[in-house]
């Protein structure tokens, strides 16, 4: 699917469209049931992702592919904050829940009287947790249960805030700031329990993910990333890894010493449930320091999807997609749950795009690796994941030496590796579509140099342990794409290319339409089947958030957080410059601030309502 | 205008040029005029780059890229062009000399307000940064003067035994 032109580009899409526009009326691999009002956003979008299973799919339908050209803005709201605005409000019944980064403002706006300020809440948190946060300081979102606002700040204070009066309920410190432990994602309410992860791969910082009561803050069970079973709420001869019962002390035994109560495996990606089996869904993220050499072993649990028991934390299965990570390819984007057919049978699965570059299914009830395939091309540093079940690899990357940071060593720069650090895909969390049995992945098509070396360990200091350089992948200018991907094949459908990394969640609805915003802060709309663009729309800066819809007053609404920051504020702001090209290329790539500056705006969208 | 007036304007010119000198000689001169090791120093003594005339940099300068990629890039951004929350080092150093920038790295920064909240932290604890900031300081210096350019420099002098021997000492 690499486009070297436009014409290919045109061509290539006449071509999918053609197959397309077969394949989709059977909708392959999409169960005839459909989405129900349980599994899928309608009037309100109630959790950070629009539904439990992570489809950020909405059954509204007042906005389609035919009249989605006449989209207008409806509304703005500034949120006064200039950092990077990831994640998404919430809407429930009236009332639209916005958050903003650090000082981690949220506000109440009230839909029946123009947005107006029911409440606001700001927390005072000491500014020294701001340099402790890894990439801007952003925030996930907040969640909704129990009439309740939950909100994990920066300085890792979870925080219930009353849903009509934003008075606060009760607080609770999940871990230490001073450790360089920081709150960054948008928890998950599910029944009476509200889940949260961790942020500092980059400090050491040991992952973990926690169920507290709604009703009071209470910490009902915390299942570490890394430790004995005890920690980890492993169960040896049960808890299963790719179809056989794990031995114990699974983890501890992959670390030298007591690496890792240092090591990692942090937790601050978007979490997902199934009401079928009562399993939570999160991943962990890069093993600590980015020094492979420096980390013997496996580095178990980092890097690992897992599945624990919403109720008591037990863990029903994990799979580690990188084992001993040489390239920072955090393992905490979303888990999408869709129920599809899978080589003609009917299947409860489990659908991650990894920041190291591979599209992974599996079934969610029992963890088996389905399906693992490139969702870019340009991924490079392994040939394929072992799927012979028979293999003493098995489930593990191919990875090729001469992209192993690990084999070239420290004070070696390993060069030309895809995907960066920053992966094929980072947080910004993909949609699925029942309707057309697609994934809308939003893409970044980046490559790195990397080099190892050896660092120590201070707590609340930065540990990395590599120098990175980032660039677009060689004879290529675009660093991003944003994808429709059909997960039971592993196969991309079609594919668009964007000037800079597509750091925007993407919304699918029944109206046919597909939303992503971009760097450049523009809104984008497109056909779900074709990828045709149908909308555009450029917002105040440029969009990390994601985008959500609700229906309010008989109408429907589109909006989404523009912000730039984040990662994607650090590497592009000045542009990208490609090391190996000659003296007359460098600067050459697009540099984001000649297209965007700071700014937190919420910009609401509509049809035309007179 | 009165002869008062003229002599105001002459002080005035002379208080701005000298002023402005100031300013551009913050950092002081950066040629180097001596060397110990692979290590340069400009005429005041403080550390300094060197850039052979084939586009060749000291090892300091080398190792100061690799370190400031590894422990400042993720606030600073790539070759210390600044990101959307931090200022450009390439701007800071041309008025800033050694001492200052010394403070600033290890006792942090923090300029917070109602619009903005810039934090850099104190790193003088962290070895990952202090075992190597002189190279750091040297390869921003190049930076901030345009003597050395974007990305990984393509070459550069060895790298020396007693660098070697001080990093082992320092990392412990």
């Amino acid at each position: 699917m690499k486009r070297t032109s436009l014409s290919g580009l045109l061509m290539t899409g006449a071509l999918l469209s053609s197959v397309l526009s077969a394949s989709v009326l059977l909708a392959p691999g999409v169960m005839a049931q459909g989405a129900t009002s349980s599994d899928a956003a309608g009037k309100d979008w109630s959790t950070p992702a629009g539904s439990m299973n992570s489809q950020r799919f909405s059954t509204l339908n007042q906005i389609t592919d035919q009249n989605v050209g006449k989209l207008q803005v409806a509304w703005t709201f500034s949120t006064g904050v200039l950092r990077g605005h990831e994640g998404a409000p919430l809407v429930i019944g009236n009332v639209m829940y916005v958050h903003a980064p650090f000082p981690n403002t949220v506000f109440a706006l009230d839909l029946d009287h123009d947005g107006k300020i029911l409440w606001k809440y700001e927390p005072k948190q000491d500014p020294n947790v701001i340099p402790v946060m890894c990439c801007d300081t952003v925030n996930r979102g907040v969640a909704y249960g129990d009439g309740k606002i939950f909100l994990h700040q920066a300085d890792t204070t979870l925080v219930a805030l009353d849903a009509k009066t934003g008075k606060v309920a009760w607080t609770v410190k999940t871990d230490d700031p001073a450790k360089g432990a920081t709150g960054t994602d948008a928890p998950l309410v599910v029944k009476d329990k509200v889940y949260v992860g961790v942020s500092g791969g980059e400090f050491g910082v040991r992952g973990w993910f926690a169920a507290y009561s709604v009703a009071d803050g209470k910490q009902v069970w915390r299942g570490w990333s890394m430790g004995p079973d005890s920690d980890t709420l492993i169960q040896p001869g049960k808890t299963m890894n790719l179809g056989k019962p794990v031995a114990a002390d699974s983890s501890t035994a992959t670390w030298q010493g007591d690496q890792w109560k240092i090591g990692g495996g942090d937790t601050w990606g978007w979490k997902s449930y199934d009401p079928k089996t009562n399993l939570i869904f999160y991943g962990s993220g890069n093993p600590s320091t980015w020094n492979p050499k420096q980390r013997p072993g496996d580095n178990k649990y980092s890097m690992t999807i897992w599945a624990r028991d919403a109720d008591t934390g037990s863990v029903k299965w994990v799979y580690q997609m990188t084992p001993h990570d040489e390239w920072d390819y955090d393992g905490v984007n979303e888990m999408v749950l869709t129920d599809q057919e899978f080589d003609g049978k009917p299947r409860h699965l489990l659908v991650h795009f990894d920041r190291n570059g591979f599209g992974y299914t599996l079934d969610r009830d029992t963890g088996e690796l389905l399906v693992a395939q490139k969702y870019d091309p340009a991924v490079n540093w392994a040939s394929k994941v072992d799927m012979d079940p028979k293999s003493a690899t098995y489930g593990r990357p191919q990875v090729l030496p001469q992209y192993s940071t690990e084999h070239n060593g420290e004070d070696t720069n390993s060069t030309n590796i895809c995907p960066a650090a920053l992966g094929t895909k980072d947080e910004q969390p993909s949609a699925f579509s029942p309707r057309t049995g697609l994934f809308y992945v939003p893409t970044n098509h980046v490559c790195m140099d990397y080099e190892p070396f050896r660092v120590s360990y201070t707590a609340g200091q930065p540990y990395v342990g590599a120098t990175l350089s980032m660039y677009p992948p060689k004879g290529e200018t675009n660093m991003g794409n944003f994808i429709a991907w059909d997960a039971t094949k592993g196969k991309i459908v079609w594919s668009l290319p964007e000037q800079f990394s597509v750091w925007s969640g993407a919304l699918a609805t029944a109206g046919n339409v597909v939303f992503y915003g971009t760097l450049e802060g523009y809104l984008k709309a497109v056909d779900a089947k074709t990828g045709k663009l149908l909308y555009k729309f450029k917002t105040p800066s440029g969009i990390i958030g994601n985008v959500m819809t609700y229906e309010h007053g008989g109408h429907q609404y589109v909006a989404v957080l523009s912000g730039v920051g984040g990662w994607a504020g650090i590497g592009l702001a000045a542009g990208l410059t490609d090391p190996h090209a000659g003296l007359g290329a460098v600067g050459g790539y697009a540099a984001l601030n000649q297209y965007t500056s700071l700014g937190g705006a919420l910009t609401v969208f509509a049809l035309p309502q007179n | 205008m009165t002869k008062c007036a003229r002599i105001f304007i002459v002080a005035c010119m002379l208080t701005c040029l000298t002023a402005g000198l100031v300013r551009a000689e913050k950092p002081g001169d950066p040629a180097a005029v001596s060397s110990e090791d692979g290590k340069y120093a400009d005429k005041d003594g403080n550390p300094t780059y060197k850039v052979g005339s084939d586009g060749k940099v000291d090892f300091y300068s080398y190792i100061g890229f690799v370190r400031y990629s590894a422990n400042c890039l993720q606030c600073h951004g790539p070759d210390g062009l600044g990101s959307t929350y931090a200022p450009s080092l390439v701007d800071s150093l041309k008025n800033l000399d050694y001492s200052e920038v010394m403070a600033i790295v290890a006792g942090g920064k923090k300029d917070v307000s109602e619009s903005q909240q810039l934090v850099m932290p104190a790193l003088g604890e962290n070895k990952n940064v202090m075992c190597f900031i002189d190279a750091i300081y040297v390869y921003l210096r190049g930076r901030s003067t345009g003597a050395i350019g974007r990305g990984r420099p393509a070459e550069h002098e060895p790298k020396t035994d007693a660098f070697t021997k001080a990093e082992d000492s320092c990392m412990g």
